[in-house]
């Protein structure tokens, strides 16, 4: 059976069960080719149960789901051709070497021995383990750890790039160096499917973003859709002179016809923009009383406000199912 | 279905042949030989665990059973190059588990790779483990006095009658291995299921003193048949009909336990 070709990853309908816990309950998700497609949910919401599925680690109960057109159940050996996979699971050999890692690698992926040697090479001076290329992964750190694990599901040249949670535990720079490689990999034409209880890190990789919360999709869009979809902008406005702040905060609250956000300490005085007169009238009063500005700007809602809108809780709420656990008793 | 073509890249080959899969299978061998090379600490314990065996009993048991160490040294090694091999199979369970909880297994499955490649690559490392083992014992063996009373060539034959019952065990411990979830259960369910069968047989001792339910259970204990063997063939002794049993037991255990870890090990793909 084929699918419609043009999507990298799709996914209809998608139903696990962990014993009598549903892990999903229906999901549908598209990936466009060589875009980064941001599975965003609170911890034990199925994101990773999705991965697993799609990376043809785990059987769904329902659905159909299919990589490049080939379909995860039917054409798996073709699927594993084409993907990679990093996440907390899919890991690399801690009683290897990271060079012998990527080599035993690329000899599963039937390279020849000079030529996985050369590609491990390449890898590892990529994501900066050459130096520690010789060690035990036992070794490592963290962040070289998830640098490794990513240069693993690299060895094949995979077309679509499964990345679960690929930053969970790592420190700030450690997660701007990862950020820094899926966006090289995109460059090159990879399409991505990144999983991610950071909002930011959806915000700032993805191009689309579809929203599970307990095994549903509760969200589709681009970044900006999304956060369009919580209704109003957010109007900042600074005076020049902080002496003139509650001047402005009061003509703000009668312009806006709401309560004024006033923040004394940042001089700054936000409001709920739902009416789109609300910036021209703003401008002309504040010109007519000669109010000069430090600050004039429109910002939308973060993905944090989003999410709570969308969900009505906060992202680092846990669920009482977490689904990796659910997972371990199935083994 | 037809493959889907995007340009610049080669629509995905079909399926992979025997020989992929063989040549999967060679390459996960060289990981777990890699492997043991790099875990010095599991190479130690299987060497070190012989050495125990051999001192603890030759001077402990060895007055009291046959009156001197070193007799009791030639009727008790081949039994304990049995025990050391037998406990050593403990290891595939172990290391098949520690895969599986640190996602190696996971990362496995989601390449392109036959899917008994693992699994088989396993047990083919872990017989280098078994051999190094069965080297330890008889050479330490040898050292306290030990000596082969037949030929070189039986003693060959003592060797690989032990490895092939070993490939047989390793099964066996490779379904614990795949059914439990944490290495300390592994351990657990091994050493249940593998002292009475080690212990309950005429390894260390002779049967001739045990209670006649004891002996009954001795007298078909695969592990009785194959220290017979090994006696047979390191010390002399009858060595045809043990071996053919011992034979017998090992493809018997094979057939069984080969066929449910398999199972177990798909059912989690």
């Amino acid at each position: 059976m084929r699918y419609d070709a043009t999507n990298a990853i799709e996914a209809t309908g998608l139903v696990k069960r962990f014993g009598k816990t549903t892990a999903l309950a229906g999901v549908d998700l598209v990936a466009r080719p060589g875009r980064v497609l941001g599975v965003l949910g609170p911890n034990g919401a199925g994101k990773t149960t999705a991965v697993r599925i799609l990376a043809t680690l785990l059987r769904p109960d329902g659905g159909q789901a299919s990589v490049c057109g080939y379909d995860v159940l039917r054409n798996a050996y073709q699927v594993r051709q084409l993907i990679g996979l990093t996440g907390q699971y899919a890991s690399v050999d801690e009683g290897l070497s990271g060079t012998n890692n990527l080599i035993m690698i690329g000899r599963l992926l039937g390279l020849p021995r000079a030529r996985a040697r050369a590609r491990a090479a390449e890898l590892l001076a990529r994501f900066e383990l050459t130096e520690a290329a010789g060690r035990i992964v036992k070794t490592y750190s963290g962040g070289m750890r998830r640098r490794l694990d990513l240069a693993a599901s690299l060895v094949s040249q995979p077309r679509v790039l499964f990345l679960d949670e690929p930053t969970t535990g790592l420190d700030p720079n450690s997660r701007t160096d990862v950020w820094a490689m899926i966006r090289g990999l995109v460059a090159d034409g990879v399409t991505v499917l990144l999983t991610t209880q950071y909002l930011d890190e959806a915000d700032q990789l993805a191009h689309d973003i579809v929203v599970i919360d307990k095994g549903k999709v509760i969200a589709t869009g681009t970044p900006d859709e999304l956060k369009a979809r919580t209704g109003g902008q957010v109007l900042l406005v600074a005076p020049s002179d902080p002496a003139r702040l509650a001047e402005v905060g009061t003509l703000l609250e009668a312009l806006a016809g709401a309560e004024v956000a006033t923040d004394a300490e940042a001089g700054v005085v936000s409001a709920q923009v739902t009416d789109k007169t609300l910036l021209p009238r703003a401008v002309r009063e504040l010109d007519d009383r000669g109010i000069e500005l430090a600050e004039f700007t429109l910002r939308k809602p973060s993905l944090d406000e989003v999410f709570f809108a969308l969900t009505g809780h906060r992202t680092d709420e846990q669920d009482d199912t977490p689904t990796r656990e659910l997972e371990d008793t199935s083994r | 279905m037809s493959a889907v073509a995007a340009p610049g890249f080669p629509a995905p080959a079909r399926r992979l042949g025997l020989r992929g899969g063989l040549r999967n299978t060679f390459t996960l061998t060289w990981r777990s030989v890699l492997k043991i090379r790099t875990n010095m600490e599991d190479l130690l314990g299987l060497s070190l665990q012989p050495i125990m065996y051999l001192l603890l009993f030759t001077y402990v048991f060895g007055g009291a059973i046959s009156g001197g160490t070193h007799a009791y040294l030639q009727f008790s090694l081949p039994g304990i190059l049995v025990l050391s091999v037998v406990f050593a199979t403990l290891g595939t369970g172990l290391m098949l588990n520690q895969d599986i909880a640190n996602g190696v297994f996971d990362r496995f499955r989601s390449l392109p790779i036959a899917r008994w490649a693992p699994l088989a690559g396993a047990i083919l490392g872990d017989m280098v483990r078994y051999s190094i083992s069965v080297a330890v014992t008889l050479s330490f063996g040898m050292i306290l006095g030990f000596r082969i009373t037949t030929s070189p060539l039986a003693a060959v034959a003592a060797c690989l009658l032990l490895l092939v019952f070993a490939l047989a065990m390793c099964w066996f411990s490779a379904l614990i291995g795949l059914m439990v979830k944490t290495p300390q259960a592994v351990q657990w369910f091994g050493f249940l299921a593998m002292f009475p069968l080690v212990f309950g047989s005429n390894l260390l001792v002779p049967s001739s003193t045990m209670p006649g339910w004891l002996q009954a259970f001795v007298k078909v204990n695969p592990i009785s048949y194959l220290t017979e063997a090994e006696r047979g063939l390191l010390t002399g002794g009858p060595v045809a009909t043990p071996a053919i049993r011992s034979l017998l037991w090992a493809l018997g255990i094979f057939l069984v336990f080969a066929p449910l870890a398999v199972r177990v090990y798909r059912r989690k793909t």
